[in-house]
């Protein structure tokens, strides 16, 4: 018993990751072609870059309701901690979300498609935002008393959090720009093609950015990264990121299609684990564990037994999906 | 006048989930219809079902955009401003809406995108089989949903260890004991919604001389299927009052206007409940058919209002007026649709055109019947969240009454865009029809430039 209270936590917290890196990675392409459409030269070739979403844009966000529901299941104090801490920044995401989601549609059906175009572009970036808003929230910590969140609704706003719903927008666009370079052809791939290089030295400076700021601010940080066995196993983090930066670029002057997309998702992945790292294994930082807000076994054993037959389920059919609509999306190919 | 952070609440999270449940009331009943046409038309290979199967889902893809989008806000409105509430009974809840995630949304999210942009790269029979994935989706989808929320009407199944609810015994949290009778009540709403929403389109085309076949076929099977889903409601409806009499009586007793225990309960038609007098003013009612309704028997006694302090109460004025408005239009339903029916029969369904008007002109029962009954329920369950366990003022966030003001006007400015755009845009599609005439030019383009699929379909035309 006393095992298994320690272990289903970790095993949640595992899932809860995955399933949030899935998120950020799949809507992040999705929110970043969004992010790319003031760019665009006409609705024709918006047309273009929806397309190569909208089959999989319903399915993108369901990872949100999983991330979101899934603290809900197997954290609920933690849950409980973060959103009310976290009220505005979240609400204006979903807010932003419901915009852009429904232009999906929207732009297909009314009669002039700029309005749902701005929209879904406007919907894109603030959801962006909101979403580094709520990541830096996290980082600096929340305060919390007998399991409840005390203080103001505006305590989330610092330099630290816009810095990081900047680095998200950046993040974000960088990933779209390498899909649409992958995913389209003509005047759009190579308009992407070019502005993938822009987004990718912005990507670099916001990693570092925040890299430098949080050790600096939070010593709990400086000392996990510093302290002297960590310092070992953890400096080729950044070494790797260097790496894959490096040939991400290298990718992308070269013309060529996949490699750069996945080298954007390694890199995002890379600050990730760099933000697990950093405060593993509290879920609300800098007070509350991952075990000390975590349901009780009966709750996590329950959710486990179904989410170990139903994930690899999910993940069958979303790739079979992804199958389905692989290839190309030409210029000037209808929507629906 | 400050800002209470508990009604605000209250009245966020009554906007959006009214806001979200007009959605799924459609998108579960309208999912089924379309793949029930495909059915139809993998098996008849008649053309006119695959028309009005593509017709419906532009229309579907745009409500369940705005059911999706609402949702989603939803499941965080839990956490937002119910965070005491998550914290105490997330080792329950969570874990049935971990199972709709998992077990409904992705199925529904993924085989959408098959339905809405496969039709030209799978065959028909994975094309159809995607509209039945996705009404199944909205069907588990609900599943879970209900049992989530019946457990919060009648928790059963559970333990209160450290401040916190903690599972014991999940087949009886799962199908708790409303859960049976809202899961039935809710789902063939949801049918009988949809089937008034494509009843009246086809009257519409009828009305105006156009799409006379398609508009022949809706009616038809639409009225088939209300003449025998509205009775089905009524029966439906009554066994889930005998099931809330037995484990939420105050309820009951505030749908009814019932304030005294100790008489017969009459059947109060139409009253004003005065909260303040503990009576009912105006009052015109059937004498002792309260009794007989709800006990089967002339001088069966239930409880009252009275028999509980005044704060243990529902808000009166709401359930009682949601509960006759679900019944009255109930009732409006089954007579339209048995009308129907026997115009149908005596084979003058299409002719008779003040009928065709009438309904035409309230494919929006079933909404407001749906909203209605949800008021019903939830008004009905207060001051409890949790029945007899956990009071809603003990379950709101600790987040200040201005931020949730503010919020609540943005959902409100938000949903009033979204919405208004939306009906105008489902309207439009409607108005616009089925695409039946079109020369074989503009097929291809229609097809999406796959010359196969559109010399196939213009094949079956002829
Ligand atoms: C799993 C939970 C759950 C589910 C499935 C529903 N509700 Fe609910 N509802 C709540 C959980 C809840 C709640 C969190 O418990 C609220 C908030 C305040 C309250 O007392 O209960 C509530 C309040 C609430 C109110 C305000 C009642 C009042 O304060 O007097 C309305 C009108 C509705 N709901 C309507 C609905 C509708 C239309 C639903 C259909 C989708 C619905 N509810 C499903
Ligand atoms: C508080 C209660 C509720 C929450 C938290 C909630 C949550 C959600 C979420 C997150 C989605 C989006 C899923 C997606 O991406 O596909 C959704 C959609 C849906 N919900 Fe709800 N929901 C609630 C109440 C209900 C109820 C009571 C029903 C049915 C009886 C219902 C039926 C559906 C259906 C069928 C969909 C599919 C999308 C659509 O219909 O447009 N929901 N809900
Ligand atoms: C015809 C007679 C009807 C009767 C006697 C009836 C009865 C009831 C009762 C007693 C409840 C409350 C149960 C509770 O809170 O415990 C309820 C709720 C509800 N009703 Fe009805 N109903 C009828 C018609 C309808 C119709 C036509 C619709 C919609 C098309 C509808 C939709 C709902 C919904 C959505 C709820 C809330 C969910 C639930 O608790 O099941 N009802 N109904």
């Amino acid at each position: 018993m006393e095992s298994m209270e320690m272990y289903l936590p970790l095993i949640w917290a595992a899932l809860i990751g995955v399933a949030v890196a899935l998120y950020i990675i799949l809507d992040g392409f999705d929110l970043g072609i969004g992010i790319l459409f003031p760019f665009a030269r006409n609705e024709t070739e918006r047309d273009q870059m929806m397309r190569t979403v909208a089959p999989f844009w319903d399915g993108n966000e369901t990872w949100l309701i999983l991330g979101g529901v899934g603290l809900f299941v197997a954290f609920p104090r933690a849950y409980a901690a973060i959103m009310p801490a976290l009220y505005l920044p979240v609400i204006v995401m979903l807010v932003a979300l419901v915009f852009r989601g429904v232009a999906f549609e929207f732009r297909t059906v009314s009669h002039s498609k700029k309005g749902w175009s701005f929209a879904f572009a406007l919907g894109s970036i603030l959801a962006s935002f909101s979403q580094g808003l709520v990541l830096g929230g996290l980082v600096q910590g929340i305060n919390v008393v007998n399991g409840q969140y005390v203080g103001g609704s505006f305590d989330w706003l610092t330099p630290f959090t816009v810095l990081c719903g900047l680095a998200l927008i950046a993040g974000y666009g960088l990933l779209g720009a390498t899909w649409l370079h992958m995913k389209t052809d003509a005047e759009v791939a190579a308009r992407s093609q070019r502005q993938a290089r822009y987004w990718l030295v912005a990507v670099l400076v916001f990693m570092a950015a925040v890299s430098l700021y949080t050790p600096l601010a939070e010593p709990r940080i400086a000392a996990r990264w510093f302290s002297l066995p960590n310092f070992y196993f953890l400096w080729p983090v950044p070494v790797v990121t260097a790496l894959v930066a490096f040939a991400c670029w290298y990718w992308i002057e070269r013309g060529r299609e996949v490699p750069p997309f996945l080298a954007a998702v390694a890199l995002f992945l890379l600050g990730y684990a760099g933000l697990v790292i950093s405060n593993f294994p509290y879920i609300v930082p800098p007070s509350l564990t991952i075990w000390e807000t975590s349901a009780s076994p009966g709750s996590q054993i329950f959710m486990l037994i179904g989410t170990l037959f139903l994930l690899p389920m999910v993940l069958g059919y979303v790739i079979f999906v992804y199958w389905l609509f692989r290839g190309k999306v030409h210029a000037g190919e209808s929507y629906h | 006048m400050d800002a209470d952070p508990i009604f605000l609440a209250r009245l966020q999270f009554a906007f959006t989930i009214i806001f979200h449940i007009i959605f799924p009331s459609f998108t579960i009943g309208l999912s089924a219809w379309l793949a029930t046409l495909g059915g139809m038309w993998v098996y008849t290979g008649e053309d006119r079902y695959q028309q009005l199967m593509r017709f419906w889902t532009r229309i579907f893809a745009v409500s369940f955009a705005m059911g999706v989008v609402s949702g989603i806000v939803l499941s965080y409105q839990f956490g937002t401003n119910w965070s005491r509430f998550s914290a105490f009974s997330g080792d329950v809840i969570g874990p049935l809406l971990g199972y709709e995630v998992l077990a409904a949304f992705f199925l529904e999210a993924t085989f959408l995108g098959i339905l809405l942009f496969g039709f030209n790269r799978v065959p028909p029979w994975l094309y159809t089989l995607s509209a039945c994935v996705v009404a199944f989706g909205t069907m588990s989808s609900a599943f879970w949903i209900l049992s989530a929320n019946s457990w919060m009407q009648t928790p059963v199944g559970y333990a209160v260890k450290n401040g916190v609810a903690v599972p014991v015994d999940w087949l009886k949290i799962v199908f708790n004991p409303s859960f049976p009778y809202r899961f039935a009540h809710m789902l063939n709403a949801a049918y009988l919604t949809t089937a008034f929403v494509v009843v009246g389109v086809g009257a519409r085309f009828l009305l105006a001389g156009r799409h006379l076949r398609e508009g022949r076929t809706m009616l038809r099977m639409g009225i088939g299927l209300a003449a025998v889903l509205a009775p089905l409601q009524l029966i439906i409806g009554d066994q889930h009052g005998l099931n809330t009499l037995e484990h939420q009586p105050i309820k009951v007793a505030a749908m009814e206007g019932h304030w005294d225990g100790s008489k017969p309960g009459e059947l109060v038609l139409f009253a004003w409940p005065d909260e303040k007098a503990e009576t009912n003013r105006y009052s015109i009612a059937i004498p002792y058919a309260g009794s007989l309704i709800l006990t089967h028997s002339w001088n069966g006694l239930y409880p009252g209002l009275k028999s509980v302090p005044p704060d243990q109460r529902p808000p009166l004025v709401s359930v009682f007026f949601a509960f006759r408005i679900m019944v009255g239009l109930g009732i409006y339903m089954i007579a339209a649709a048995l009308f129907g029916a026997l115009l149908w029969w005596r084979g003058t369904l299409f002719e008779t055109r003040w009928f065709l008007r009438i309904i035409a002109n309230t494919w929006w029962a079933g909404f407001v019947a749906v909203i209605a009954g949800w008021v019903v329920t939830e008004s009905g369950r207060q001051p409890w969240l949790i029945y007899n366990v956990m009071r809603t003022a003990d379950g709101v966030s600790p987040v200040p009454g201005a931020t949730v003001l503010g919020t609540l006007g943005l959902f409100i400015v938000a949903y009033g865009i979204v919405f208004s755009f939306g009906i105008y845009y489902m309207n439009r599609l409607i108005k616009q029809g089925p695409d039946t005439t079109e020369p074989p030019q503009d097929d291809l383009s229609n097809f999406g430039g796959n010359p196969i699929a559109a010399a196939r379909s213009a094949g079956r035309d002829i």
